[in-house]
């Protein structure tokens, strides 16, 4: 009997040699997209994906069989929210990657949750520049050696959810490679939100990441992320000095306020 | 509801005239950020897209802008953005991508002076050849240069049939004079107005079948929420939009295909109007150099002088190299008017290929119109 994985009815024909490293977390991060659509029970051919430049744009582009889009550098935040605006009965997921999302399109993540529209951004945070050989990232902790930082990382890493929250998102979520469970409920609390929702997902980069800094192979970061996550509820009780080096997992914002393409068809109704 | 087309006779600036020949074309769809000087064109359509049941939004930067108008229009709607020499800086990547990714969209340059921040409200037609080759990589590009405020309306309308038709990115290179000139504006009649639709795959196509992109004879566009699972990529792809970024070959075909599609056409694509029957002198002008041609015609027709004729691109690109080694072989001089420092001039001379003596005069002062005088007596120094 031919076993086929129960997620394969989503993946695009033709599509099934991965582009990622072995032990890398894209694919975890792409069954827990597939698996919340499969659970929610949604039709596929009602999503738009909408992916930008890096290893995280390739999850969506070509592997998940529905209308993807495959973008510049930094821009699908952008795009998506041209597709939202024309079709706002589509439902549009962008999946990148940190330096996609945060470093040259931090603009428009800030502004699409600013503006509260409804799509759901879903940011694979491996803390380096996989693509492109294990460059420095504004997420790369503080220290860390890459090949752009030989002597250790002089810069801060972005606390990407905490951007997200101050600009005004209605949904923000963190979780690891190592959560899949917690990371599926999430995106499908983030999938049936109205507004703008964000979640964040540690991911390992074995190659670029933990060969190169000497953290180690996929399974030693996994255990990483086991070891150091806290959850929101834990982390509330604790001081800053016991939370450094700490990554707090779960949903950290979940609220509801107007959504951007439901008051621009309350302006349209004024001409009806 | 409000009225698409608003058909009357006006008093009408020429960035307005723009935004209501965007909506007579059809176009649901404008994503913009502010810039001297085409704001009127996003403030106008802010007001009357919503009437219409479109959408204005702006965004916050030129290079999300001209991201919304690809995504927007990969859902069907006809999409437009304005701007001026500074926002197509920035849009120049994803103008790329929507010439790759063979994106219907108009994109309107009100040029300024320039380089850099530049002169705003002064007009200078500095983005000629930053239109034709801004982005990088191998493409093709079409651009109308309008004279005048109707042109403005007209030539609108045009930009998004060649975009629906051709399927890909369409400037229109205004600039601050015809953006910002007040005149009259003839708003014709709906049945009048000529409007392309762009060609979709057959519904229920099945999935993964539609060769949606590369066709020399243009690829129905394989919109999204049609259930056509639409695979869109910058990267080089093949028929069928799938990737590869691994072979020569597949970027051979790739680039030649998307090329082809607009120079194989380029003769219905071009369009040029002139005057040069039996004529000595060619005045090759674009844009708003063409009112300074007109009037030095008309003071050389007073003075009967009549071996000069005009030669006026309107479509800037793509080039008219035939109808211009055409000309060079019937004329003795070919005078290129432009607002800069000679930025068609070189492909002129290179179309004329020796046949007729090319010379270039800008105005006397960059960011004004020619003086038709000046113009005048560059004439009588060709024709003594």
């Amino acid at each position: 009997m031919k076993l086929v994985h129960p997620l394969m009815k989503y993946v695009r024909p033709g599509a099934i040699s991965t582009a990622t490293c072995a032990g890398c977390g894209d694919g975890i991060m792409a069954q827990a997209v597939l698996r919340a659509i499969d659970e929610l029970e949604l039709n596929i051919d009602d999503f738009v994906f909408v992916s930008g430049i890096g290893c995280a744009g390739w999850i969506p582009s070509p592997f998940f069989n529905a209308d993807t889009l495959h973008t510049t550098h930094g821009r699908p935040i952008a795009f998506a929210s041209g597709v939202k605006l024309a079709r706002p009965d589509r439902k549009v997921v962008v999946i990148s990657g940190d330096g996609d999302l945060a470093a040259i399109g931090g603009n428009h993540l800030i502004h699409a949750a600013r503006r509260n529209i409804g799509m759901t951004v879903i940011c694979a945070n491996n803390g380096i520049y996989g693509m492109t050989g294990g460059q420095v990232a504004p997420t790369t902790p503080l220290g860390l050696k890459t090949t752009t930082t030989p002597y250790g990382n002089v810069e801060r890493a972005f606390d990407l959810c905490a951007l997200v929250e101050a600009a005004g998102a209605s949904y923000v979520a963190r979780w690891t490679t190592y959560h899949a469970r917690g990371l599926t409920r999430s995106v499908k609390k983030a999938l049936t939100k109205r507004g703008f929702s964000f979640i964040e997902v540690l991911s390992q980069c074995p190659v670029q990441y933990g060969r190169r800094t000497g953290v180690g192979n996929a399974v030693a970061m996994m255990k990483g992320y086991k070891e150091n996550s806290l959850s929101v509820k834990k982390a509330a009780s604790l001081n800053e000095e016991e939370l450094k080096n700490k990554i707090i997992v779960g949903e950290l914002v979940d609220k509801d306020s107007p959504e951007l393409t439901e008051e621009i068809e309350k302006v349209r109704r004024i001409h009806e | 509801m409000g009225k698409e087309i608003l058909t009357g006779v006006y008093f009408m600036q020429g960035d307005i005239a723009c935004a209501e020949g965007a909506l007579a074309a059809g176009c649901k769809f404008f994503g913009g950020y502010p810039i001297t000087p085409a704001s009127e064109i996003a403030e106008r359509m802010a007001e009357r897209l919503p009437q219409v049941g479109g959408v204005y939004i702006q965004m916050e930067d030129e290079l999300a802008s001209i991201a919304a108008v690809v995504g927007s229009s990969w859902t069907g709607a006809k999409s437009m953005t304005a701007t001026s020499g500074p926002g197509i800086s920035l849009m120049q990547e994803n103008i790329g991508y929507a010439v790759a990714t063979e994106t219907p969209c108009v994109l309107i340059n009100v040029q300024r002076g320039g380089p850099s921040t530049g002169i705003p409200s002064i007009h200078l037609q500095g983005d000629i050849i930053q239109a034709r080759r801004g982005s990088h990589g191998e493409y093709k590009i079409i651009a109308l240069a309008p004279a005048s405020a109707q042109e403005m309306f007209d030539f609108t309308i045009d930009a998004f049939n060649l975009a629906e038709k051709y399927r890909t990115a369409v400037f229109v290179l205004a600039d601050a004079f015809v953006g910002h000139t007040r005149e009259e504006v003839i708003i014709p009649e709906p049945e009048e107005i000529y409007r392309v639709q762009r060609k979709l795959p057959e519904a229920g196509s099945s999935e993964g079948k539609i060769r949606g992109f590369l066709d020399e004879d243009i690829a129905p566009m394989p919109i999204f929420g049609h259930g056509f699972k639409t695979h869109v990529t910058g990267s080089c792809h093949n028929d069928f939009g799938q990737r590869n970024v691994i072979d020569a070959e597949a970027l051979d075909y790739y680039i030649k295909r998307l090329n082809n599609k607009i120079s194989k056409r380029a003769h219905e694509i071009i369009s040029v109007s002139q005057d040069m029957d039996g004529k000595e002198v060619a005045l090759i002008s674009y844009g708003s150099c063409y009112r300074a041609a007109r009037e030095a015609l008309n003071i050389l027709e007073d003075e009967g002088m009549r071996q000069v004729g005009s030669f006026r691109l309107i479509t800037v690109w793509p080039f008219p190299r035939v109808q211009i080694q055409e000309l060079a072989r019937k004329v003795k001089s070919i005078i290129v008017l432009e607002n800069n420092l000679g930025q068609i001039t070189p492909y002129v001379e290179a179309a004329a290929g020796g046949q007729a003596e090319v010379i270039f005069l800008p105005p006397r002062v960059l960011g004004t119109l020619h003086d038709p005088h000046a113009i005048v007596d560059k004439v009588k120094e060709v024709i003594p």
